[in-house]
């Protein structure tokens, strides 16, 4: 599709111009809302209260910051979502694995009646209260087990994971292996994962990010205020708008962080998302590879 | 799934799911005939329907744009940066929602007084709820549904362009002659698969932009199985199971009936 500018008639360099002008706009639409909630976090708190901050930090100052790194309910609800994700994650990760893998072989009795009824329950559940009735009789409401257990396999990312076992492992060397003496398992550890690594990859991240991001079920399952993730206290703070003022202790901090609520929840924004934002641009290639994979099969 | 037989069921918590008395298809029955069915099958399905028609064109605009950006750095940025939003998680979207419309201190409001316009409190308002939930769901996952097309356009063989461009066609016909039939299959698959998951909204956002000013038009299905069952004083599991086992039943046979029909025309189908 690349032209060379000398070829360009003149109906294709109006056409040029107004693509960049709409690409230009779409750039700005999609950058303005997040450049305004970092300014907005910079901000004194009397700027952001009057709505003066509209592009760029107003008064600057980190009292926002300040803020929310002094709050403790928050920073153990940080160190907390990071435990769930990694745990949830390598649980995620493992039984992926250990559903995809034999799923890929040709040779597995019952293969294709299997992967009816794992795509059967992608287009049909029993609904949100059985679930809720299967945690509760499985007495893991207001453990941490019901944030892993109940989505701990994504059909989505297993079917991904199997196409690529598929067409990315010759059946040759799983021959030449088994004429070595190989058993399965070893075969599956030593040879298919280290010749799976991109795979491994997007259907971690994929886990990762839905896991992070996840507040659903641990409103629903989670009782206890000092099990909560990261995303339910943001839901607090952000949506109910309850910051709690108890923890600021005596009356001149209450005073202060009154004003503050505003200010406290750009800055909330900023170092919730932070995390993600981060690491996006260092694997962003591996999520574009994941809707490949997927595609492909959808 | 097993546990969705409470549907049929008066769903007691002492006796279990086994031995709570059976009860028909009365909870069905109920609700198809009670006050707010029409209401709710109303909300679920225009909200739904607002949502696919408004979010469809634009990751393929965008994409189209995209593949005639000839600065390698600047798609780059764009990709970047239009991506981005994809991850951000559902409650600080709603936040950065309702912190961007807020009446008082959004940046919105301010830019509306300069016209001399005062920004109504959008969230409080039951009309202007689904526009709120399409296009901030416009604005957070275009970018990342153009990965897609954009796959698919870079697959187009480079020699019906420079045959088209030797026959001196300009980039519009390229786009509506090459580009846009190319491409067709995906955007009528897409299409479909998006109409079987019409019952399926994102739920979990929109429990987050709802409040008792908006409940009117903002209570979906799914929301109210949630209200009914799990957040009312006097949670009815089996009334709120059933609504949520009728939704599954019609979104399934919805999914099968789609499937068939890309099937009928000629496209792939999902199994």
């Amino acid at each position: 599709m690349e032209t060379n500018r000398l070829w360009d008639s003149k109906g294709d360099r109006v056409f040029n111009v107004i693509n960049y002008v709409v690409m230009s706009c779409a750039l700005i639409i999609v950058l303005y809302p997040l450049l305004f909630v970092i300014s907005s976090s910079l901000s004194s708190k009397e700027a952001v209260n009057a709505g003066r901050v509209l592009l760029w930090p107003v008064e600057f100052g980190l009292d926002g910051y300040r803020a929310v790194f002094r709050e403790p309910t928050f920073l153990q609800a940080f160190a907390r979502s990071v435990g769930y994700t990694a745990a949830g994650t390598i649980i995620n990760v493992v039984i992926t694995i250990l559903a995809a893998y034999p799923l890929s072989r040709k040779d597995l009795a019952g293969r294709n009646r299997i992967m009816l009824l794992f795509g059967f329950t992608m287009f049909f559940a029993g609904g949100l209260i059985p679930n809720y009735i299967l945690v509760k009789d499985l007495g893991m409401l207001d453990t941490p087990w019901a944030l892993w257990l109940p989505g701990a396999l994504s059909i989505w990312n297993m079917i991904i994971a199997r196409t690529y076992f598929q067409t990315t492992i010759p059946t040759e060397l799983l021959e030449a292996a088994q004429m070595d003496g190989c058993n399965d398992y070893k075969f599956l550890w030593h040879v298919a994962l280290r010749l799976s690594g991109p795979i491994v990859a997007v259907i971690t991240l994929f886990y990762a990010v839905e896991h992070w991001n996840q507040y659903f079920n641990a409103l629903l399952y989670l009782k206890s205020p000092d099990l909560y993730p990261l995303q339910l206290v943001l839901r607090q703070i952000l949506i109910r708008s309850q910051v709690d003022i108890e923890i600021a202790g005596n009356a001149a901090q209450v005073a202060e962080m009154v004003g503050m609520a505003e200010l406290l929840k750009y800055s909330l924004i900023v170092v919730a998302t932070l995390p993600m934002m981060i690491v996006y641009p260092f694997v962003q290639r591996y999520f574009v590879k994941g809707v490949m994979i997927g595609a492909l099969k959808g | 799934m097993y546990g969705a037989i409470i549907s049929f069921k008066d769903y007691n918590i002492i006796k279990g799911v086994w031995d709570s008395p059976w009860a028909g298809l009365k909870h069905f029955d109920r609700f198809i005939n009670s006050y707010d069915f029409w209401r709710i099958m109303g909300n679920t399905l225009t909200l739904s329907l607002y949502h696919l028609v408004a979010s469809f064109p634009f990751p393929i605009m965008l994409a189209l744009g995209l593949n005639y950006i000839r600065h390698a750095r600047f798609k780059k940025t764009i990709q970047m940066v239009t991506y981005a939003p994809h991850f951000i998680s559902i409650v600080v979207m709603v936040g950065i929602v309702l912190q961007f419309l807020s009446p008082r201190t959004g940046p919105l409001a301010a830019i509306a007084s300069w016209f001399g316009w005062e920004l109504p409190n959008m969230m409080g308002d039951p009309e202007m709820f689904k526009s709120v939930y399409v296009w901030s769901g416009i604005w957070q996952h275009t970018g990342f549904a153009c990965i897609i097309y954009l796959a698919a356009l870079a697959g187009v063989d480079p020699a019906l362009h420079e045959a088209a461009i030797m026959d001196g066609a300009s980039k519009v016909r390229r786009i509506w002659h090459i580009d846009i039939p190319s491409i067709l299959p995906i955007i009528v698959i897409l299409l479909i698969l998006d109409m079987g998951r019409i019952f399926d909204l994102g739920f979990e956002k929109v429990l987050l932009l709802q409040n008792p000013l908006n409940a009117r038009t903002s209570e979906i299905i799914d929301t109210y199985v949630y209200n009914v069952g799990l957040q009312s004083m006097m949670p009815n599991f089996s009334y709120a199971s059933a609504i949520g086992l009728f939704k599954n039943v019609l979104a399934f046979i919805l999914v099968l009936t789609v499937n068939q029909i890309s099937k009928r025309v000629g496209q792939s189908s999902l199994w």
